[in-house]
C-alpha cells in the first residue's frame, strides 16, 4: 500500500481525505456535546446550530455539579462500575489461569457455556432477575448491580485473561515450581509481575462496560439517591428536556471516566481486544 | 532438523519438571497416586469455582426461569392473573402486529448497521496498516467512540439530530434530503437512520480494531512478492489481503450481527421504539413490555421468539461455513 501510494500522488491525496473524514466523523458528535454544553444559556436558541459559539462559560458545569443530584450519580456509577472492575478482573484472573494452564475434564464444557452467555439476548433474563432482586430485598441497592454486573463480564473478561496467560511461557513457572514453589506461590511471584499490563487492560474493559450500562440499572434502581449516572441522565433528560446546557455538561462529565481509562488501555487494544474476540 | 531436534531437548528438559512436581500422571498411575490424581483432575476447579457459580446463578438459572416465564402469566400490574397459561402467550404473538413490525425492523436495523460498520471499519483498518505521521495520535482519537458510553452516544446523536440545537438537520436540508430542516427522528419514514448512524459510529472502531489486528498478520513477503511480479495495488487486495481477512470477517461479522439484534440502548434512548414503533426492534419491544408495562410472562415470550431466530441464524451460517470450507 505504501509502495504504491508513494508512487500515484492521486493515491496520498485520496488516502488523506479518508484521514480527514474519519477524524471528523468521529470527534465531531464529541465537539458538539462540549460545544452546546460551554455555549452560555441566553445564546442556544440564537446560535445552537453554529460551529463556533461567539462566547463561552462554564456556569452550565457550575450548576450541574453544585445544584442538581449529578455529583451523587457520579458517586454512585464511580462505586459500582470500580467494585465491578475489581471483583471481576480477580475472578475472571483465576478462571483464565485455569483454562491457560490446565487440561481438564469438562473443560470444553465450560467454555461452551462462557460462550453461550455472550449469545442470548440478555433482555431475557432481566425480568427473572428483577425478581429474584426483588424476593432478595436488594431493589434499589448498588449490591445488586455489581452482582449483575460481574456475572455479565466474566465470560469476557475470562477469555481476555486466558489470552494474556497464553502468552507467558509455562517453563518460567515451572522453573519455579521447581525450586520448591507451590503452584500458588508460583502463581504470586512469578505469573502476576508479568500479567499487569493484562490485569490492566481487563480492569479498564469491565470497567467502561460497567460504568456504560444503562437497561437493567434502569430496572433494578428507581430511588434517586441509588440512581448510576445512566439513569440519572435519562431521567434528568425526560423531566427537564430543555436544559441542552446542563444535560450536556453533565454528558461531558460522564465521558471523562471512561476516556481516562481508554487513554490507559488503547496500547493494549489491537493485541488484547482481538485475541478475547476472537474467541468470545 | 533444528526444529525436531529443539523439541527433543525440551521434552527432555521437562521430564524432571512433572516427575518432580508430580502434577502431570501418566496414564495407568492413576491406581498408585489415586489421590493425586484426584487432586489433578479437581485443582483447576479451586480456580474456576467462582466465575462458575456467579454465571450460573446470575445467568444460566435466570435464563431457564425466564424461558419457563414465557408459558406463564406474570403481570405485576395485575397479581390476580398469575399463573401457568400454556401456549397462550405464543399465540398472542403470533397475532400480534407489533410483533411481526419489530422483527422486520430489526432485520432493517441489523443489516445497515452491520454493513456501514464492517465497509467503513474495513477502511479505516487498511489506513491504519499504512505509516504516515501523527498516526498513533490518529488511530487514539478514531478509536474514542469505542470508548463513549452507549447511553451518552444515543442522546449525542439525538441532539444533533434536534433542529433546535443539532447541525444535522441544516445540513441534510442544504444537501436536498429534507425539504427543511426538522428532526427525523420523529417522521416513521425515516426515524431508523438516526439510531443506525449512532451505532455507525459506536461501531466502526471495533470492526477496525479486529481487521487491524488480522491484516497485521499477514505475512509482509507476499506483499513484495506481488510488487515484483508487478501486481496491481487491486489485485494485491483481492489475491492476498481478502483471502486472508476472510475467516476473521466470517467470525466477526456473526458475532457483531448476534450482538447487534441484540442491542436495545441506542433505540431506546433515541427514540423509545417510536414513533408509531416505526423503530421498535425486538430487542427494545421486550424492555419496553417487561419495564413499562411490567409484563414480565409475555417480555420473555418475545425475549424467547429472538432467540429463536439468533439460533436459526447461527445454525445457517456454520452450515454455510460447513459447506464453504468443502470446497
Amino acid at each position: 500500500m505504501s509502495v504504491a501510494a508513494r508512487r500515484h500522488p492521486a493515491l496520498t491525496i485520496g488516502k488523506y481525505a479518508a484521514l480527514a473524514f474519519y477524524l471528523a466523523f468521529a470527534l465531531f458528535p464529541l465537539y458538539w456535546l462540549l460545544k452546546i454544553a460551554i455555549t452560555p444559556d441566553a445564546l442556544i436558541y440564537s446560535e445552537g446550530t453554529r460551529l463556533f459559539p461567539s462566547a463561552v462559560s462554564f456556569d452550565n458545569f457550575r450548576t450541574v455539579v453544585f445544584q442538581t443530584d449529578f455529583l451523587a450519580y457520579f458517586g454512585n456509577s464511580l462505586t459500582v462500575s470500580l467494585a465491578t472492575a475489581a471483583i471481576t478482573t480477580l475472578i475472571a484472573a483465576a478462571a483464565g489461569y485455569a483454562f491457560s494452564r490446565f487440561d481438564f475434564m469438562g473443560k470444553r464444557i465450560i467454555i461452551a457455556l462462557m460462550l453461550i452467555t455472550q449469545m442470548f439476548p440478555l433482555l431475557m433474563i432481566i425480568a427473572p432477575i428483577y425478581r429474584i432482586v426483588g424476593q432478595l430485598g436488594l431493589l434499589n441497592s448498588l449490591t445488586s448491580l455489581i452482582i449483575v454486573y460481574t456475572a455479565f463480564n466474566i465470560p469476557f473478561a475470562t477469555f481476555l485473561m486466558q489470552s494474556f496467560f497464553d502468552g507467558i511461557p509455562k517453563d518460567l513457572e515451572e522453573a519455579a515450581m521447581m525450586d520448591g514453589c507451590s503452584r500458588f506461590q508460583a502463581l504470586r511471584k512469578v505469573v502476576f509481575p508479568l500479567t499487569l499490563p493484562g490485569l490492566g487492560a481487563t480492569l479498564g474493559f469491565v470497567f467502561t462496560a460497567a460504568w456504560s450500562e444503562l437497561l437493567f440499572a434502569l430496572m433494578l434502581i428507581s430511588k434517586n439517591d441509588a440512581m448510576t449516572f445512566p439513569v440519572g441522565l435519562l431521567t434528568f433528560v425526560s423531566k427537564f428536556s430543555v436544559d441542552w446546557g446542563q444535560m450536556m455538561a453533565a454528558g461531558v462529565l460522564a465521558l471523562i471516566p471512561s476516556c481516562l481509562f481508554f487513554i490507559f488501555i488503547q496500547r493494549y487494544l489491537v493485541q488484547g481486544l482481538t485475541s478475547g474476540a476472537v474467541k468470545g | 532438523m533444528g526444529h525436531t531436534f529443539d523439541g527433543r531437548i525440551r521434552q527432555v528438559e521437562s521430564q524432571p519438571v512433572t516427575a518432580k512436581t508430580n502434577k502431570n500422571v501418566m496414564p495407568g498411575d492413576t491406581r498408585a497416586r489415586r489421590s493425586l490424581y484426584l487432586q489433578y483432575l479437581v485443582e483447576p476447579f479451586y480456580y474456576l469455582s467462582p466465575a462458575i457459580i456467579l454465571i450460573g446463578a446470575v445467568m444460566m438459572v435466570p435464563l431457564i426461569i425466564g424461558i419457563s416465564y414465557s408459558f406463564q402469566s406474570i403481570e405485576l400490574l395485575n397479581p390476580f392473573k398469575n399463573g401457568w397459561v400454556g401456549f397462550e402467550n405464543y399465540g398472542k404473538l403470533w397475532g400480534d402486529r407489533k410483533f411481526w413490525i419489530a422483527l422486520e425492523n430489526t432485520f432493517f436495523w441489523t443489516f445497515w448497521s452491520i454493513t456501514f460498520q464492517f465497509f467503513l471499519g474495513l477502511g479505516l483498518a487498511m489506513l491504519l496498516n499504512t505509516n504516515f505521521y501523527g498516526k498513533k495520535l490518529f488511530q487514539a482519537l478514531v478509536f474514542l467512540p469505542w470508548a463513549v458510553p452507549t447511553f451518552l452516544s444515543a442522546l449525542t446523536w439525538a441532539w444533533l439530530f434536534n433542529p433546535v440545537i443539532g447541525p444535522l438537520p441544516h445540513w441534510l436540508a442544504a444537501l436536498g434530503i429534507l425539504s427543511e430542516p426538522y428532526n427525523i427522528l420523529g417522521d416513521p419514514d425515516l426515524a431508523m437512520w438516526g439510531p443506525i448512524t449512532a451505532n455507525i459510529w459506536f461501531g466502526v472502531p471495533f470492526f477496525a480494531i479486529t481487521l487491524l489486528a488480522a491484516l497485521q498478520s499477514i505475512p509482509s513477503e507476499l506483499y513484495e512478492a506481488a510488487e515484483i511480479d508487478g501486481a496491481t495495488p487491486w489485485q494485491t487486495f483481492t489475491k492476498i489481503t481478502l483471502p486472508f481477512l476472510a475467516p476473521m470477517i466470517a467470525i466477526t461479522v456473526m458475532l457483531r450481527t448476534i450482538w447487534i439484534a441484540n442491542f436495545a440502548d441506542l433505540i431506546f434512548v433515541m427514540t423509545g421504539g417510536g414513533p408509531a414503533n416505526s423503530t421498535q426492534i425486538l430487542s427494545t419491544y421486550i424492555f419496553t413490555t417487561a419495564f413499562r408495562k411490567l409484563d414480565f410472562g409475555y417480555a420473555s415470550t418475545i425475549a424467547v421468539a429472538l432467540l429463536v431466530i439468533l439460533l436459526i441464524y447461527a445454525v445457517i451460517l456454520l452450515w454455510l461455513r460447513k459447506k464453504l470450507v468443502k470446497i
